[in-house]
């Protein structure tokens, strides 16, 4: 066990010995030594293998299906559509999307739409079964953009849709689902009072989320109506529920098992397969692996929303923001549920101004159905808000920086989405980039600097630990909470810290449904707050335990013993003190096996800023833009394992740095996507990149033992803003339109040039 | 139809029955049960199959089974030796060089590959080498650092050996 604890930047980490070091996490040899098992690795005897026939259009109906070809063909075991699934007609709305998504039934909404699912002893025999299935289809027209599908005379995709959020409602249905509206002050007299105005309306294409692990699952269906079911997700618990539902069935006939997780970033909160692979268990009445090739993944699973941001801000000479009127709709895709409630939520959430007017709409359209992604709907609408802001900052010649300082969210300032701030750490992460290297170093000759700022709520939410103390002392920590980046980690400082034991004495173990309580999802960045609560309440109990019995060895009072690094001791010091390992050794016979449990749903969450820096290279020729140092300072509340921290917070970035230069979605005329494959939807490759500077700022959360905010989302929300606001002071074109792709730079740059002769 | 595949992998003498149409990576999966290979893409865009086939670093998806016939390959499985890890799995887990580790394997063997053909290699020759993979979770920081670190520790081991 190597530990490091390097001194951070704002890392004090005042009287923890284990909390805020730095151990290899305890699932990391398996990871190295290619043992660890992730979702698609998993046999079982007599397994055999699924394949999806998909819909190649954007939209059209259903004539007909034909299956028999596809039955008799070598190999086959089970051929199921959605005529083999309870009816949506009997569903609760949501639900009955749900269903449709995992499989078409009269209709099929977007290219990849399921159609079919066969099952076959081997997957090049279900893909070609499933090639053989004859569908009928009339095609119909398409709508692929927000501004197509708000169109009055658009073709609708749910004739039954009627837009919530509008009083009175609707009569006739439309594509949008729904609209949120956030509204103080008085807009008009902000705008009046205001110096200068700036007006601009942005754009941005879907992203993927980009897991290098393709979705996989086994199902293992029994004819009880049991089924086992072996899937990588963010939240095994949410994925048996939301399967129970399509089938019509209790979710406690579903026992889920997690897998190892590849990479989610919210893209892994949803069901994909999970039902279609029991259905063609039960009816194969063999265990059924699906594992998604890279061009499901993108026709079919979710990206985040293509949206447009219209944005209105005025500010006065001396740097007060007066008003801001900002107005978008986001892409949900095929079924309702864009993030469009967080993205009006938190566009503006880190400044304090005093009028505004925030109205947003989730808008259907004949694409995948979105997914959540870091941050949902957040730096959709920071792209807009916060290059507006450094326009301001530019038109008034303030700082960047200085402006945000004179308007920031801060303790006791109303969030424009309701409660008021708790301690919170913005201006801190302001101050971080103010007074950091980076940005004192002066800007290179031909470069262009820009900062942007994000927010992210951080949630809570129900969690479970179970904590055993084995005969042998060492500790075994259960939890329900996919590990995505190194939470096993986490968990085991705060037992090691809590029972004063060292960390490599602990194992933590995620185990499935049927073995621990209901837990939500790993996201929203909601684990090491939440499932880190329970984890050190569960402990504590056990601390409790031990010194109950450590009093009753020594018949005294529980209040003369004390915890004191792994051990009981007595506070006279007129007792040997008794090792957890000596205590656990007798267990048997001082009230049996020391196990705890503590379940809660927990509160308390803190929000999350950062503050980003970047500096930028512009190759007026090629239009391509180099990214030539990036910084980021975020408030973790307190870096329990600081490594981790500082991953996510580059991770993040560079997922951001891809959504600002190469991501998006292209789509040919006939709405189908022209570039499923890693070659043609470019992520960003380490030959891209610099290495991405962290400064974890710790502004403690009132409201967690350890003062843990969460650190996964608010990363991403900056940089597609951070790196428009540096190449408009680089070439001096301002950019609404993302990915800032050599191709729309060129477009810029040319039409800088014409306006210049 | 079935093609009776020999080859060396991890240093043992192996046969496989593979579908003649079929890829390494899946006969590596399948008929090996080596699912320490990874598949992201099945295109030789992502790198999470990477393997050592005569000692180059190579996407095991983008070459048919039989290919393999006579050669020697080395998998993630095969790199560390006996209970010894190699110095880039020993300082991928120091340095916290993965996140949810689906793409490690294949950074590993890539890394393997240039540090045997160039023990000292710039930050800017370790970026190009692992261009051709994927990850999506650290943002490559770490990683870098991690192959920085063992370049160091293997040419002090064999300084030191020497």
């Amino acid at each position: 066990m190597t530990i490091t604890d390097e001194p951070q930047a704002g890392n004090e980490t005042p009287g923890y010995k284990w909390v805020g070091t730095r151990p290899i996490r305890p699932d990391g040899l398996d990871k190295v030594t290619g043992k660890a098992r992730f979702g698609a690795d998993l046999v079982l005897p007599n397994m055999i293998e699924g394949a999806f026939l998909r819909s190649p259009h954007a939209h059209a109906r259903i004539v007909s299906i034909d299956t028999s070809a596809a039955e008799t063909m070598p190999g086959v075991q089970a051929v199921i559509t959605g005529a083999d699934f309870p009816s949506p007609d009997d569903m609760a709305p949501g639900d009955a999307f749900q269903a449709m998504k995992i499989m078409a039934r009269d209709k099929v909404l977007f290219e990849g739409h399921p159609v079919a699912a066969v099952a076959a002893t081997s997957r090049a025999e279900a893909m070609a079964a499933a090639k053989a299935i004859v569908v009928e289809y009339e095609v119909l027209p398409h709508v692929g953009t927000v501004g197509e599908a708000m169109a009055d005379d658009a073709p609708l995709l749910h004739d039954t849709l009627i837009t919530s959020g509008i009083d009175p409602a609707p009569d006739t249905p439309s594509n949008i689902a729904a609209r949120n509206l956030l509204e103080r002050g008085d807009l008009d007299a902000g705008f009046a009072a205001a110096d200068v105005i700036v007006e601009r309306t942005f754009t941005n294409k879907p992203v993927h989320q980009g897991y290098i692990e393709p979705h996989a699952a086994v199902a293992d269906a029994s004819q009880n109506g049991r089924a086992n079911l072996w899937c990588s997700s963010q939240g095994h618990f949410d994925m048996r529920s939301m399967t129970a539902k399509v089938l019509s069935c209790p979710p406690s006939m579903i026992n889920v098992t997690p897998a190892e997780i590849g990479g989610g970033f919210g893209g892994k909160t949803t069901i994909y397969l999970e039902p279609v692979a029991i259905l063609l268990s039960r009816k194969a009445n063999r265990p059924v692996r699906m594992v998604m090739d890279r061009d499901e993944v993108f026709k079919a699973t979710g990206p985040t929303s293509g949206a447009e941001v219209r944005v209105k801000m005025g500010v006065t000479n001396d740097g007060t923001i007066t008003a801001a009127d900002v107005w978008m709709a986001l892409e949900a895709g095929a079924f309702p549920g864009s993030p469009m409630g967080p993205a009006t939520m938190t566009a503006l959430a880190c400044y304090d101004i005093a009028n505004f007017r925030v109205e947003g709409f989730d808008v259907v359209c004949n694409k995948p159905k979105v997914a959540a992604y870091r941050a949902p709907g957040a730096p959709i609408s920071a792209w807009g808000v916060e290059s507006v802001v450094d326009e301001l900052a530019s038109e008034i010649g303030m700082d960047p920086i200085e402006l945000r300082l004179k308007n920031p969210a801060v303790e006791g300032v109303q969030a424009p989405y309701g409660p008021a701030f708790p301690r919170i750490g913005f201006v801190e992460t302001l101050e971080a980039i103010r007074d950091s290297d980076h940005y004192r170093s002066p800007v290179a000759p031909g470069h262009g600097r820009g900062v942007a700022c994000g927010f992210w709520f951080n949630i809570g939410g129900n969690s479970v630990a179970t904590v055993n103390v084995h005969e042998d002392g060492n500790v075994s920590v259960i939890t329900g909470s996919p590990d995505i980046g190194g939470s096993r980690s986490s968990m085991a400082l705060f037992v090691a810290e809590e029972l004063g034991i060292d960390v490599d004495r602990i194992n933590p173990q995620i185990v499935d449904t049927d073995t621990i309580g209901h837990t939500d999802v790993t996201g929203g960045s909601r684990v090491t707050l939440s499932a880190g609560k329970v984890v050190v309440e569960a402990s504590r109990k056990v601390k409790a335990d031990l010194c109950r019995r450590a009093a009753k060895a020594w018949d005294c009072d529980i209040d003369e013993v004390e915890w004191v690094q792994g051990q009981a001791q007595h506070i006279s010091g007129t007792e040997s003190p008794l090792s957890l390992a000596a205590i656990a050794k007798n267990a048997g016979r001082t009230g049996g096996p020391i196990s705890f449990t503590h379940a809660e749903n927990v509160r308390g969450a803190g929000a999350g800023f950062t503050t980003q820096v970047v500096d930028v290279e512009v190759d007026e020729e090629l239009g391509h833009t180099t990214i030539v140092r990036y910084t980021t300072a975020q408030d973790a509340g307190k870096a329990i394992h600081p490594s981790y921290v500082e991953g996510q917070m580059q991770g993040g970035v560079v997922q951001g740095i891809g959504w600002a230069l190469n991501e998006e979605y292209i789509h040919r005329a006939d709405g189908t996507l022209d570039n499923p494959s890693f070659l043609d939807y470019r992520i960003p490759v380490a030959s891209d990149l610099p290495m991405i500077e962290t400064i974890v700022v710790e502004v403690p959360n009132p409201a967690h033992p350890y003062g843990v905010r969460g650190v996964g989302e608010a990363g991403i929300v900056p940089p597609m803003a951070a790196i428009g606001n540096a190449i408009e002071r680089s070439t001096g074109c301002r950019m609404a339109d993302l990915p800032m792709s050599p191709v729309r730079m060129l477009e810029a740059i040319n039409e800088r040039n014409a306006a210049a002769d | 139809m079935k093609t009776h595949v020999h080859c060396t992998i991890n240093g043992n003498e192996t046969d496989f029955l593979a579908d003649s149409g079929g890829t390494l990576l899946n006969a590596l999966r399948d008929d090996v049960g080596l699912t320490g290979v990874k598949e992201g893409c099945g295109t030789g865009d992502c790198g999470a199959c990477s393997i050592l086939v005569e000692e180059r670093v190579t996407c095991a998806c983008l070459i048919f089974a039989p290919e393999a016939q006579g050669t020697t390959i080395v998998t993630i499985e095969g790199l560390a030796e006996a209970d010894h890890l190699h110095p880039l799995q020993e300082t991928f887990l120091e340095g916290a060089a993965l996140q949810c580790g689906v793409c490690t394997p294949g950074f590993l063997m890539a890394a393997k590959a240039l540090l045997d053909k160039n023990p000292d290699p710039t930050e800017t020759e370790i970026r190009y080498a692992l261009a051709g993979n994927l990850c999506r979770c650290t943002g490559y920081d770490k990683i870098i650092r991690a192959v920085q670190d063992a370049a160091e520790r293997m040419r002090t081991n064999t300084n030191g050996a020497a």
